[in-house]
């Protein structure tokens, strides 16, 4: 499936300014390695693998895209990296390393302080982050109170200039408003200003623009780039919407059914998507002026408590062979820095001889 | 061309605000402001547009869930205002709706048996048997299996519920569905399975559609026309392929540019219009979209352009093509 047409060549020019390369050959701000998270229930006699040996890195200045459908562990690969998991979840293995610090091992305690400081989160629905009680002045205040310990007239005049940062037209008068007489976007982009009042490394961003208009999204998007290129931080940008990925994101990883089956520069992942499944999602995507039916995934996204044996993908797979059926695939490693777990790129130009199916 | 199967002339709806001390003073909030379109047999118009710019009022005149305050809808050429009755019944049975949220929109206490038989028992009057016939072949029809009949909604994930609502939908020999962004709270793969299926039982069943959405691509994959609403009025409506090739009015344009990219590479040049839509409260004055058009001209301020004829078919109102 040729996703770009012919004047999309993989050789093609990148992006100009591209953050990610300029810190690509410094430590990583994270590194996520085998993480797998676990769910327990009925007194531990069920287990949901709804991580499973999830590894990836990220740069300083760069954009990870994590993609897949509900269900597929995004959100709690996000939550087991700023230990905000439920409590019937547990980090089982793995180790996700922050700016040299292995988040697994630190207290709550310890981790209180790093997150809203070094670490910050910003979610769906900006309603359910925000108080509805407090002004924004005061929300937007806490990370810079707690973190920096900024009063008096300094922290107004930090509130102030993160909230222009965010494009909130007279700071001065908006901060002593309250949320609901914002918009859905400034509410978003409120949200927004609070997560980088610690100054952070790293953003996770968790579909934080899906309640949103589309041009209300485009400006959201726009600026969370201006911001990056400003402050060089990280991303991760939590999505089911490809769309977002081709337009913010270096690198991209999907999962399926708890597991990382693609990782890929963003444009090896359009130009020649490894993994059926990657292909599979590129196809059915509609694209503007095309009236070409969809490709439609057959079947549903299988439970995690009951997945299937071999690859969890194949009984949806167009191209399963019966090794799918009976054998799980490791990573392989091919040329162009894609990784992918699925049986059909065995020996494919693969780089390396990393076979199994840990490590990147 | 033949009859249309719905036909929309001067449509408005204005809702009363009351406010001031004992709400008496009163101000009007024109959610739907002299809207016209057709839908023909066999055809889906899309309707597209921002929260707030009255696609989903006009769902609800069409559906009769709300009375206009000016203007009429016709229905296979005849006035749905003044029906009554039997004609009414039969109105309410040729046309239905599918919502956006299938979790929502379902009796969670009803059988998937009972909700597509609702429609049936209070339509026609068929037999048990025969309704439950039909209710195994509509089932069929949206790619379910006839024996899931017993089971409840909860049963059933996203992508199954919203054929369950199509199947009810489709359950009276219907002429025209509403469907209210009815793949938005879906994920990608199902989305596909749906506006596959959609468009399958539109080619086989005749059926005609009033797609309402935001997302640009899904509405210009699955439409025939689109028709660009802003704030109560439709600022732009051609054929989905001309509108694609060539958007004309300034927010169409931004639309367009808003539209997130299918690779990596074909990323937007300009930058995407600012602010946000302006509160039905307090409408700009002249042309609605004015102070946002990044092409506004003095007199966009002052008259307010009406749809003209468009280069390629359709129609536009703009003042740049005065």
């Amino acid at each position: 499936m040729n996703m770009g047409g012919p004047d999309m060549a993989p050789h093609s020019p990148r992006r100009s300014a591209r953050p990610g390369e300029v810190g690509a050959h410094l430590d990583p701000v994270l590194t996520v390695s085998d993480l797998q998270t676990h769910f327990f229930s009925f007194g531990g006699t069920r287990v949901v693998k709804a991580v499973d040996r999830v590894s990836f890195t990220l740069h300083e200045g760069e954009t990870l895209g994590l993609v897949g459908e509900s269900g597929s562990g995004k959100t709690t690969t996000c939550l087991s990296i700023v230990g905000l998991l439920p409590r019937a979840a547990r980090i089982v293995g793995g180790s996700v390393v922050f700016e040299g610090e292995d988040l697994t091992r630190k207290s709550q305690r310890e981790l209180r302080r790093i997150r809203g400081r070094r670490i910050a989160v910003i979610l769906q629905d900006p309603m359910a982050s925000l108080n509805p009680l407090f002004t924004i002045f005061r929300q937007v205040a806490e990370p810079a109170f707690f973190h920096q310990h900024l009063r008096g007239r300094s922290l107004r005049e930090r509130v102030q200039h993160l909230l222009r940062a965010v494009r909130i037209p007279s700071p001065e008068w908006r901060m002593r408003e309250y949320p609901h007489q914002m918009s859905g976007g400034m509410r978003q982009r409120i949200v927004g200003a609070i997560a980088l009042a610690g100054g952070p490394s790293l953003v996770i961003a968790d579909e934080p623009t899906t309640n949103l208009d589309v041009t209300i999204q485009a400006q959201y998007l726009d600026l969370l780039k201006d911001i990056q290129r400003e402050t060089g931080v990280a991303l991760i940008f939590v999505t089911h919407n490809l769309g977002i990925v081709a337009k913010m994101c270096d690198k991209v990883a999907v999962m399926y059914a708890g597991k990382l089956i693609e990782r890929a520069p963003v444009r090896e992942l359009f130009d020649d998507p490894k993994h059926p499944y990657t292909r599979a999602l590129l196809g059915a995507v509609p694209k503007l002026g095309s009236k070409e039916p969809l490709y439609s995934i057959p079947g549903q996204p299988p439970n995690l408590a009951n997945l299937p044996a071999g690859c969890s993908f194949h009984p949806r797979c167009p191209e399963a062979v019966p090794r799918c059926v009976s054998e799980e695939p490791g990573d392989f490693h091919l040329g162009d820095g894609s990784v992918a777990r699925c049986w059909l790129v065995e020996g494919k130009n693969e780089a390396g001889a990393h076979r199994g199916p840990t490590r990147s | 061309m033949a009859q249309p199967v719905l036909e929309v002339r001067g449509l408005k709806k204005h809702f009363p605000v009351r406010h001031g001390l004992l709400g008496r003073g009163k101000t009007w909030v024109k959610a739907v402001d002299g809207v016209d379109f057709a839908i023909h047999p066999g055809e889906t118009l899309g309707l597209i547009g921002e929260s707030g710019c009255g696609k989903t009022t006009t769902s609800k005149l069409i559906l009769l869930q709300e009375t206009p305050t000016a203007g009429s809808i016709a229905f296979e050429g005849r006035d749905i205002a003044g029906l009554e009755g039997t004609e009414l019944m039969a109105y309410r049975r040729a046309v239905q709706v599918v919502f956006q949220d299938p979790f929502s929109s379902l009796s969670p206490r009803m059988r998937v048996e009972d909700i597509i038989a609702e429609p049936l028992e209070i339509h026609t009057d068929l037999s048990r048997a025969a309704i439950g016939k039909r209710v195994g072949e509509v089932l069929e029809l949206v790619g379910l299996q006839p024996d899931v009949a017993p089971l409840f909604p909860h049963e059933f994930s996203g992508g199954q519920r919203q054929r369950i609502a199509i199947a009810r939908a489709l359950a009276t020999n219907t002429r025209l569905i509403v469907l209210d962004e009815p793949v938005s709270a879906l994920d990608v793969s199902v989305r596909a399975q749906i506006i596959n299926q959609l468009e399958h039982l539109q080619r086989t069943l005749g059926v005609s559609y009033l797609f309402i959405g935001h997302d640009l691509a899904t509405v210009a994959h699955i439409s025939h026309r689109i028709a660009v609403m802003y704030l109560g009025k439709i600022v732009e409506s051609a054929d989905s392929d001309t509108l694609c090739a060539r958007p004309m009015h300034p927010y169409t344009k931004a639309l367009f540019a808003a539209a997130l990219p299918s690779h990596p590479d074909d990323q937007q040049q300009e930058r995407t219009i600012a602010g946000e839509v302006p509160s039905a409260l307090r409408l700009p004055s002249g042309c609605r979209f004015h102070p946002r058009c990044p092409s506004a001209m003095p007199v966009c301020s002052e008259v307010e352009p009406t749809l003209q004829p468009r280069d390629g078919g359709g129609v536009v109102a703009c003042h740049l093509y005065d």
